[in-house]
């Protein structure tokens, strides 16, 4: 925070793709009505809080720690996305990763996604 | 994307596609998840992508401070209206939020924290920097605001007075700075080419023209 930006060239406005993707999900879920934007700062502010208790955040990569932590339980409550779903998901994610050859495009397995209802 | 070192079990024998870190596997996750049952759009996510990254950023702040600076009636109706004013201009928040313009003066110096989260006028400064989202510039911006501005390398004289205004979700505030000395006769694009995105949050103030 001391450094002045003035002299530095201007910083990606994300730093990893990671940021912007949960970035773009809340903003895309507001933007279709799913909920108010207070009640969200509401909630990520708590999320912030209670990151920051023991050590202080610096902005980077802990915000949007935080910033997804928020997603992930406002999504769960509201039924939307349920963790045991999401985690499987994100495993399968993994293993897709780990057995895609480097350089080809990643895809889930059909047998992966989701069942409808 | 730097190929940083990720933890796994992996023979290193067969290369495989580089394992983004487990935060962005959830992302994907949630991403896969919400679009099965209809409720996102992928396209829709690499719009906003596209618009946050390119097209909305500290230049849209520096369109409206500039004018402000040269012309007197646009001014007034920034101060009393800002909202109004940057909607008519296409720079409305798609959060539903006030946009406040607090103006600077030799008595008194705007500077802007957001000590919940890190609401900012996202239309027209664009993603806040992350010093601004970092725990120490939201604490301390409140308590001790002229060291903070000192740390920026902005000192104000003594007489000056400091005014801290903290953001909502519904309030969002832009910092107009003072006009720098030796700017008369500048056109409106060189106006705003002193503007940074430091002035309009009062962290810091604008160039000098060369």
């Amino acid at each position: 925070m001391t450094q002045s930006p003035q002299n530095t060239p201007p910083a990606p406005v994300f730093s990893q793709p990671w940021h912007a993707q949960v970035f773009a999900l809340t903003v895309h879920l507001h933007a279709q009505g799913l909920f108010q934007w207070p009640d969200w700062a509401a909630r990520f502010g708590a999320t912030l809080a209670r990151h920051g208790l023991n050590r202080s955040l610096d902005g980077g990569d802990d915000y949007f720690a935080a910033w997804l932590e928020t997603l992930e339980h406002w999504l769960a409550e509201a039924a939307l996305a349920q963790p045991d779903q999401v985690e499987a998901l994100r495993a399968a994610w993994e293993a897709a990763y780990l057995a895609t050859p480097h350089g080809a495009p990643v895809h889930l397995a059909a047998a992966d996604m989701p069942t409808r209802g | 994307m730097p190929h940083d070192h990720h933890d796994h079990d992996h023979d290193h024998d067969h290369p495989h596609a580089l394992l983004p870190p487990d935060p962005a596997l959830r992302v994907k996750a949630l991403e896969t998840l919400l679009s099965q049952k209809g409720l996102i759009d992928p396209a829709a996510l690499d719009a906003i992508i596209d618009t946050y990254e390119n097209k909305i950023g500290p230049k849209n702040g520096a369109h409206v401070v500039a004018r402000a600076w040269a012309e007197p009636d646009f001014k007034q109706a920034l101060l009393a209206d800002a909202t109004a004013v940057v909607a008519e201009l296409g720079f409305y928040g798609r959060q539903g939020e006030h946009i406040v313009v607090v103006e600077n003066t030799p008595q008194c110096h705007n500077m802007v924290v957001c000590t919940l989260c890190s609401c900012y006028p996202w239309p027209l400064l664009g993603i806040p920097p992350a010093w601004y989202k970092s725990d120490a510039y939201r604490a301390r911006a409140v308590r001790e605001p002229r060291k903070v501005l000192a740390e920026f390398g902005l000192k104000l004289p003594e007489e000056t007075r400091i005014r801290v205004w903290d953001s909502t979700a519904e309030i969002r505030y832009l910092v107009l700075p003072m006009r720098p000395a030796g700017t008369e006769g500048l056109d409106l694009q060189a106006l705003t080419d002193l503007v940074t995105r430091d002035s309009m949050v009062g962290t810091g103030l604008p160039q000098s023209p060369a």
